[in-house]
């Protein structure tokens, strides 16, 4: 049976989905790494006391959070203050747009998905520039300068490495992504496909690599830098535009993580299935959520156990390494791609 | 002059004023930063006012006095056994080594000695308050970095040195147990046992350390070369510690100067590093706590009996005199200065901290390094609010 709705209904449900995924999947990283992993790893508990294991320590921050006032610094460019950390959310709600969960869930399939998942995904700089600029405080003006440097290193190698699975997938569409990855074949053998994370293996830690930088997680954590900066852009947002600000952060961690596992993972296919099986539709979000998790794993691993580099330095490593390192990946993607 | 050449000329001074023009017109002014005195970075409440070009620090100097709490003055109208409570806070994470130079002062004034066990204890507990001390700093320099997770590891292994302070003490912050003439208690049963295993699990945690911190290449690249203090600068400044012996310089008042503790009976190495920079002194601290480890098993191993008191009067009258005493704090040279004039209280103490000479240097340091390289460098000069503030 096939139902088809007006578009105002159809926008509606998928508005609906979008305004119920990004929260859900930032409070699942929060839980599960910022509160239980990181604890483990520290030797310490973490949130016990509300609910089994902590469970409902989230509702309760949040209603931590939005029971506080509403503070504004006198001197902040009042509107510019308000907006930025919606602007940061707004990225970051439109870019669970194009992040399919199966064969057909999926808010908008673009023709060049990849390429507008890219595009949106740096307009979280703005607004953390927006918030540093107009918190009129020097150490958000700090922390706001050094995101914005941060983003002009960054996004190349993220780019870049996203470059080479297009190549050889022949496609930008993401759902076409992953259909190639299903349908590939190591040497002829397409019992589980070809993710890309093995021919695109220095892809994917480029992707990762630049990933970490434009979530601003350690080690490239400076713009908030939290033991020199005091929360950069951050330090003058409390309550919920705060709330904002850290659904945002981990909303767009997730969303990474599920880029991350579309391009080099296979996303929401799993060995054994049909591309276009109706199965997928009601597994494949499951399947997702693994990779992502396994993806956000390494992220947050990572964040939690290096120090943090400085600007300079990440600059250094940026220009220096990771550009470099993408070009030369995509020269041999592409010979290869024309050779075989 | 040729009209060729004056053109030419006059070209030329033309680029110049233009360039001239667009340097005024691209120079920024320079932006002051307060950094503290409520910063998580200045543990406590220093402040350094810093002019910033960029992010590039043109000049800065720490503001200090935040937390001046008069323990001079107040020591002046406290009876001697009194002023080791006040003077427990001074360096409040290595308290007990706080108490023996002021202690030993004035017992050098009485002309009384503790008896060699009193001084074997004492010498372990102000070795165990400088692992405790130190062993917070391995920790915080990852904070200082941006790394977060060391310090929780130093806090959890921090606590059993704290565990076995307070089994002898009483106290795990302020001990309050040096008295004139010895040492209030006795150690308790069973706690030899209990402390080596201790000091095994403080240089697990030095391996620790060394692995996750010191190994980690962005560590190194963060601190290697940053903050360089050659040793006349340090020296000049009066640097002490392990900020003098990670410039290169061979001192120790532990075993230069032993004002009477056990020390000089036991084998023991001091470290130094030539390098002077913050990669430098974190390394000498290790080496430090490591080797604090060993000296603590050495002297249970030879720990002498006998009573722990030598006979003082029940009310201490300390004579008419002057003596300074000065130990190997945990942060470096801490002495006092104790002039007395017969009566029960001192009639003035002058109290030389480590601290406060250490963070003189911050001017000197600080020229020219960015806003990151502040905070690891203040990180590893280890300082602590009480002792700059007193």
């Amino acid at each position: 049976m096939t139902f088809a709705l007006a578009y105002w209904q159809e926008t509606a449900v998928k508005l609906a989905v979008i305004l119920a995924v990004v929260p859900t999947a930032s409070l699942v990283l929060v839980y599960l790494f910022l509160f239980k992993w990181v604890s483990f790893m520290q030797s310490r508990l973490g949130p016990m006391e509300a609910g089994p294991h902590g469970s409902l320590q989230l509702i309760a921050e949040a209603v931590k959070f939005l029971q506080k006032e509403d503070l504004m610094p006198g001197r902040a460019d009042r509107h510019v203050f308000a907006a930025a950390p919606v602007v940061v959310l707004m990225s970051t709600f439109l870019l669970f747009v194009v992040i399919p969960a199966g064969p057909d869930l999926v808010v908008e399939s673009l023709p060049t998905g990849i390429f507008y998942a890219l595009a949106v995904s740096s307009l979280s700089t703005l607004g953390v520039l927006m918030a540093g600029w107009a918190s009129a405080n020097k150490y958000a003006l700090l922390g706001g300068l050094r995101a914005a440097g941060q983003l002009i290193a960054y996004e190349l190698p993220l780019v870049l490495a996203v470059v080479g699975v297009v190549v050889q997938a022949e496609t930008l569409d993401i759902q076409g992504i992953v259909a190639a990855q299903a349908d590939g074949a190591i040497f002829g053998w397409g019992g589980i496909g070809l993710p890309y994370v093995l021919t695109q293996f220095l892809g994917l830690l480029i992707f990762m690599v630049a990933a970490q930088a434009e979530l601003t997680q350690a080690p490239f954590d400076m713009p908030i830098a939290e033991s020199e900066i005091v929360g950069g852009f951050q330090v003058e947002y409390s309550g919920f535009r705060y709330l904002l600000f850290f659904m945002a952060e981990f909303g767009t961690a997730f969303a990474f993580s599920a880029l991350g596992a579309v391009l080099f993972l296979g996303g929401w296919w799993f060995p054994g299935f049909d591309t276009d099986a109706n199965a997928l539709n009601v597994i494949g979000p499951a399947i997702m959520l693994g990779k992502v998790l396994i993806l956000s794993f390494v992220i947050f691993w990572v964040r939690f156990t290096y120090p943090r580099l400085r600007e300079d330095q990440l600059q250094q490593f940026a220009w220096k390494l990771l550009i470099p390192v993408a070009l030369l990946n995509i020269t041999v993607t592409g010979i290869l791609k024309v050779a075989f | 002059m040729t009209a060729v050449e004056q053109r030419r000329r006059q070209a030329y001074v033309d680029a110049q004023a233009s360039e001239a023009r667009v340097t005024i017109e691209l120079q920024t002014g320079d932006m002051t930063l307060n950094i503290g005195p409520q910063h998580p970075a200045t543990h406590g409440t220093l402040r350094i006012a810093a002019r910033l070009d960029g992010e590039q620090v043109v000049a800065c100097e720490p503001i200090m006095g935040y937390m001046h709490r008069g323990y001079e003055k107040l020591a002046e109208v406290r009876t001697y056994p009194q002023v080791t409570t006040l003077i427990n806070r001074i360096d409040w994470l290595g308290s007990f080594a706080n108490e023996v130079p002021f202690i030993l002062a004035a017992e050098r004034l009485m002309e009384v000695e503790a008896p060699p066990r009193a001084q074997w204890i004492r010498t372990i507990l102000f070795e165990l308050s400088r692992i405790a001390n130190i062993s917070l700093f391995l920790g915080d320099m990852g904070v200082q970095v941006g790394a977060l997770t060391p310090v929780f590891y130093a806090f959890r292994d921090r606590e059993r040195v704290l565990n076995q302070i307070e089994a002898v003490t009483g106290g795990r912050f302020h001990p309050n147990f040096d008295r004139i003439g010895g040492l209030k208690d006795d150690l308790p049963k069973g706690w030899i046992d209990e402390t080596r295993a201790v000091m095994a699990t403080m240089r697990r945690f030095c391996d620790e350390m060394e692995e996750l911190l010191m190994g980690s290449e962005i560590f190194e690249a963060r601190c290697r070369g940053i903050g360089v203090i050659p040793a006349e600068v340090a020296l000049s400044y009066g640097l002490s510690g392990a900020n003098l012996r990670g410039s290169g310089i061979d001192w120790d008042l532990r075993r230069d100067a032993n004002p009477g503790l056990a020390w000089d009976q036991i084998d023991w190495k001091v470290w130094t590093h030539p390098d002077g920079d913050s990669f430098a002194r974190y390394w000498v601290r290790l080496q430090e706590t490591r080797e604090a480890t060993y000296m603590v098993e050495k002297l249970c191993d030879g720990l002498p009996g006998g009573p722990i008191m030598a006979k003082v009067p029940r009310i201490i009258k300390v004579p008419a005199g002057e003596s300074y005493v000065s130990t190997e704090n945990p942060l470096g040279e801490m002495g006092y200065y104790v002039i007395s004039q017969g009566d029960l209280g001192p009639f003035r103490v002058k109290i030389r901290t480590p601290s406060f000479n250490n963070i003189s240097v911050v001017p000197w340091v600080m020229r020219g390094v960015y806003v990151p390289d502040v905070i690891t460098i203040l990180g590893s000069l280890y300082f602590i609010l009480g002792d700059i503030d007193r």
